[in-house]
């Protein structure tokens, strides 16, 4: 099935792209992924959209963009896209077994939580390890928690999980905080919460079955390591793009994100075209997302009538 | 295509689940969850495919936060996969519908 544009990934970015390409009547096809309107929908409210003076809760925000896309013929699909090739025209892109052919394509495939690293946290993912607190903090009512980084998004969901948790600590590798004076602020004043300083976590200890127990937590001045006990370890110590799919195919900078250039959406590949987290490690917002969503549309339907 | 999606209840769990002829998939989600959302579709349309071979249900875990308790739900969406009134598989998180079929089908 060949289509004039074919976007991958169902963020404010995907979406968005979906919209202004159904309005230039391209007949657009989105694939939504393994997280069907991205990184909002585990969130809760979202304050700082333009358009929502009450605020609005984020999986709700995304399905009307999923409603607005498709209303001007958009047509998404639950599905994962699992592997491309972008060096043949029409670009190819497949979800398993079925092959998908577009003329331009574009790539909104957002970014994920950073992870530690660690052997212990893969097992424990979902088992007591979690980068959702909206999602997850309901499980850990009157229990001891481990908040892991130092910037805006930890104090957040610090603050967040103290309606859930007892005693909550954030673990922080340097003796001062990246977050905003604001949230500093919000986070001191909240007597459930207090901050290992120069602590790396360096084991999480606990079973499928029974949960976290302990972290084994180093201190990054002496090299020392202690054993705390806790019940959860939320992880906030930033993201990662998701560009797995595009490994040697696009060029990236040396954190992984897409390189875009001339201040428009174009990848290295003419016909390719990136927008929102994929290729924004500075901005990061709904807004800024979508904004570019609207971009990689133009740009693509400049493309297609410059080539035909 | 919610039809064949039974609503599991701390009530119900005993002798809908655990006492079932039939392997179960359960679903434990709450209103407040968007992965769950993005969840549900996928497993409405394996209700319909594997109807009769497969039982499949949901738990709200706001409601029944017991049956949550008692099998260790920690994040959400969790997907258990009950034969014989045990465990013998499970899947936390957003998946693809291959990823949950493929279990499905090693507890047939």
């Amino acid at each position: 099935m060949n289509r004039k544009v074919i976007i991958i990934g169902s963020g404010p970015a995907g979406l968005t792209a979906a919209l202004y390409a159904g309005r230039a009547n391209l007949n657009p096809l989105v694939f939504e992924g393994n997280q069907p309107g991205g990184q909002l929908t585990i969130t809760t409210d979202v304050e700082n959209y333009p358009g929502f003076p009450e605020g609005v809760q984020g999986p709700e925000m995304m399905d009307l963009f999923r409603k607005q896309a498709q209303r001007f013929g958009a047509e998404t699909q639950l599905k994962n896209v699992t592997k491309v090739d972008l060096s043949k025209y029409p670009f190819k892109v497949w979800v398993n077994q079925d092959l998908f052919t577009g003329e331009s394509i574009i790539i909104s495939t957002g970014a994920s939580a950073r992870m530690l690293g660690l052997e212990s946290e893969k097992e424990l993912m979902g088992y007591g390890v979690s980068t959702c607190a909206t999602c997850d903090g309901y499980f850990f009512q009157n229990k001891k928690l481990m908040v892991v980084g130092g910037g805006d998004s930890a104090m957040e969901e610090a603050i967040f999980l103290t309606k859930f948790a007892s005693e909550i600590w954030i673990v922080h590798r340097r003796d001062q905080l990246r977050a905003s004076k604001i949230m500093q602020d919000r986070m001191e004043k909240n007597p459930k919460i207090q901050v290992h300083w120069n602590s790396v976590i360096q084991e999480i200890k606990g079973s499928r079955e029974s949960g976290v127990k302990e972290v084994i937590v180093e201190d990054t001045l002496t090299g020392k390591t202690r054993e705390e006990s806790c019940d959860g370890v939320f992880l906030a110590i930033g993201h990662i793009p998701n560009v797995s799919l595009f490994k040697d195919i696009l060029n990236m900078d040396k954190n992984g994100y897409i390189i875009t250039k001339d201040g428009r959406t174009s990848t290295s590949i003419p016909g390719v075209f990136a927008c929102g987290d994929v290729q924004d490690h500075v901005y990061r917002q709904a807004v800024t997302a979508a904004g570019s969503g609207c971009q990689a549309a133009i740009d693509a339907e400049h493309y297609l009538e410059e080539k035909s | 295509m919610e039809d064949n999606v039974f609503e599991f209840t701390e009530k119900n769990f005993n002798s809908e689940v655990l006492q079932s002829d039939i392997p179960v998939l359960v679903d434990f989600w709450a209103e407040w969850c968007g992965p769950c959302k993005a969840i549900a579709p996928t497993v409405g349309e394996i209700a319909d495919e594997y109807n009769g071979t497969v039982k499949v249900g949901k738990v709200n875990v706001d409601n029944n936060q017991k049956v949550a308790m008692e099998y260790g739900i920690r994040s959400i969406p969790s997907l258990l996969i009950f034969k014989d009134g045990t465990i013998v598989n499970q899947i936390v998180g957003s998946v693809e519908k291959d990823s949950i079929t493929k279990l499905l089908k090693e507890a047939l």
